[in-house]
């Protein structure tokens, strides 16, 4: 890996979303109206308070997962891949790359989405706000590294669409959001506690639960970089030089 | 030019390729030099593609093998110094033109200048700002061309380059491809457009997989007694398949005896 050419991956992948401004709106946007909807929905219960922060956690990761599988099955068809693998860059500056800028991407989208629940929908956080975008950017990055990786699983566009709802519903299913963890049955707890998300929703739960989450964060936190480095590692060695 | 010294740089050895079940390339041994411009020319299917991608080293190869300066394809220390085009324009749609060229530029480690005199040399100067995705075919594929040249590569691999362009274009570029290989660098180009045959030092003619010719375009014309290289190909594939139809079981090398015999 080479951080120049990891940068300049990154610089690239950028640029071509600046000239997207309405993808841009969509990631900023979206996770604001879904909130808002729920905190609708709930409007004089207690049950936003208990499901927001989750969520938080929830929408940038299934965004940024879907994001970057497409963005990558792009470049996989148009051959721009094919011809990056011919020259100096590395395989893990192609994935740090695109990891890198959706992660700035991401911190727009915690900031603007965290924000707009605690101070437009009176989400309840006993912890420090700012925590909960820590761990949203997190979340987001995560996202994007299983997407790059699950991306090289696909070869069109209909099996990028399902690799989403096959790797992230049961993530969602059983990361706490419907049911807690300790009281999912004995397997699927221990499933649970396989998937990346389940301790993302631990994290914004800690943020929002208790006044001084800062252990229990830096301990979910390190486990969700885990496994992003783990996502993006076994990525860039999946990802094949030479197709047949 | 007769003071360049010719070498092998390419060296293809008995390369055989399967994609999707298919045999697509069967046995294939020829040499690039460098100082000339080589034609790779054949039918849409016949390989051609295959064989250039066996070349920059992205191609899962069957049998046989493929030595770019002496080193396998694809290695690590030929990463930089091949160029390759791919047949569809690979750039990006929603970049501009040099944000392109530059971007492949400073992968290879060329400069922002060395980016915008690519551009000049393709004649896309005039569409520096403009995003890939306004662009036509034909120029779509000269800013492909661009991001190659740019990291003045010492093998250029083209695929296609010169497909939908215009008269005047297609002949500047085969000018570029010229000077290119004047100054030492081995330039292979692909077309199906027999017409392009004229244009090239030497041709290779790919015909279902194999080498159907391997001649200069004055050589070929004798050869199959044809006024034009598009009658000199239908020529050669005719007497290919009469003596396919004539030869019966045992005229191919490739019988189960002969490749037993051989390395």
């Amino acid at each position: 890996m080479n951080p120049a050419l990891t940068a300049l991956t990154c610089g690239r992948v950028l640029r071509q979303l600046r000239g997207d401004p309405r993808t841009i709106g969509l990631l900023l946007v979206v996770p604001c109206v879904l909130i808002g909807l729920l905190a609708w929905i709930y409007n004089g219960t207690r049950v936003f308070d208990a499901v927001g922060p989750a969520l938080l956690g929830v929408f940038p990761f299934v965004v940024m997962f879907l994001v970057t599988s497409i963005a990558t099955l792009r470049e996989r068809t148009t051959g721009t891949l094919e011809r990056l693998l011919t020259t100096p860059l590395g395989k893990a500056d192609f994935m740090f790359g695109y990891a890198l800028a959706f992660g700035v991407i991401a911190v727009l989208q915690g900031t603007v989405a965290v924000s707009f629940a605690v101070w437009v929908c009176g989400l309840d956080v006993k912890g420090p706000v700012w925590m909960l975008v820590v761990v949203a950017v997190a979340d987001a990055i995560l996202g994007t590294s299983l997407g790059l990786l699950a991306s090289g699983f696909a070869r069109t566009e209909f099996q990028a669409v399902q690799l989403m709802p096959a790797i992230v519903l049961p993530q969602f299913f059983l990361c706490g959001l419907l049911v807690s963890r300790d009281a999912l049955p004995p397997v699927l707890g221990w499933l649970s506690n396989l998937m990346p998300l389940s301790y993302a929703v631990d994290a914004m739960h800690a943020v929002s639960s208790t006044t001084d989450p800062g252990v229990e964060v830096v301990r979910n936190l390190g486990i969700i970089i885990g496994f992003t480095v783990a996502a993006l590692v076994l990525g860039s060695l999946t990802l094949r030089r030479r197709t047949p | 030019m007769a003071d360049v010294v010719v070498h092998d740089e390419v060296v293809v050895d008995h390369l055989r390729v399967d994609r999707g079940g298919r045999t697509v390339l069967s046995d294939i041994t020829t040499t690039i030099p460098a100082g000339q411009v080589v034609g790779l020319l054949g039918p849409s299917g016949s390989g051609k593609s295959t064989l250039i991608r066996a070349i920059v080293g992205v191609q899962v190869v069957a049998r046989g093998t493929v030595t770019v300066f002496g080193q396998p394809a694809g290695s690590v220390g030929l990463r930089g110094r091949v160029g390759y085009m791919t047949q569809s324009p690979s750039v990006y749609e929603d970049l501009t033109v040099a944000a392109n060229v530059r971007y492949f530029a400073a992968v290879v480690g060329a400069s922002r200048s060395d980016a915008d005199r690519a551009l000049q040399r393709v004649d896309l100067t005039a569409y520096r700002d403009t995003l890939v995705r306004h662009l036509s075919g034909g120029q779509r594929s000269r800013a492909s061309l661009a991001c190659v040249i740019v990291g003045e590569p010492d093998i250029l691999v083209l695929d296609e380059p010169t497909v939908g362009l215009d008269p005047v274009l297609r002949r500047d570029l085969w000018a570029l491809f010229h000077a290119l290989a004047d100054g030492g660098r081995c330039v292979l180009v692909s077309s199906h457009v027999m017409d392009e045959a004229t244009r090239c030092d030497r041709l290779l003619l790919l015909h279902e997989g194999r080498i159907l010719a391997d001649a200069t375009p004055e050589g070929l014309l004798t050869r199959a007694g044809a006024p034009d290289p598009e009658s000199a190909f239908l020529a050669l594939i005719d007497a290919a398949e009469v003596a396919a139809n004539d030869g019966g079981p045992h005229r191919r090398p490739g019988g189960p005896f002969f490749r037993r015999g051989r390395q």
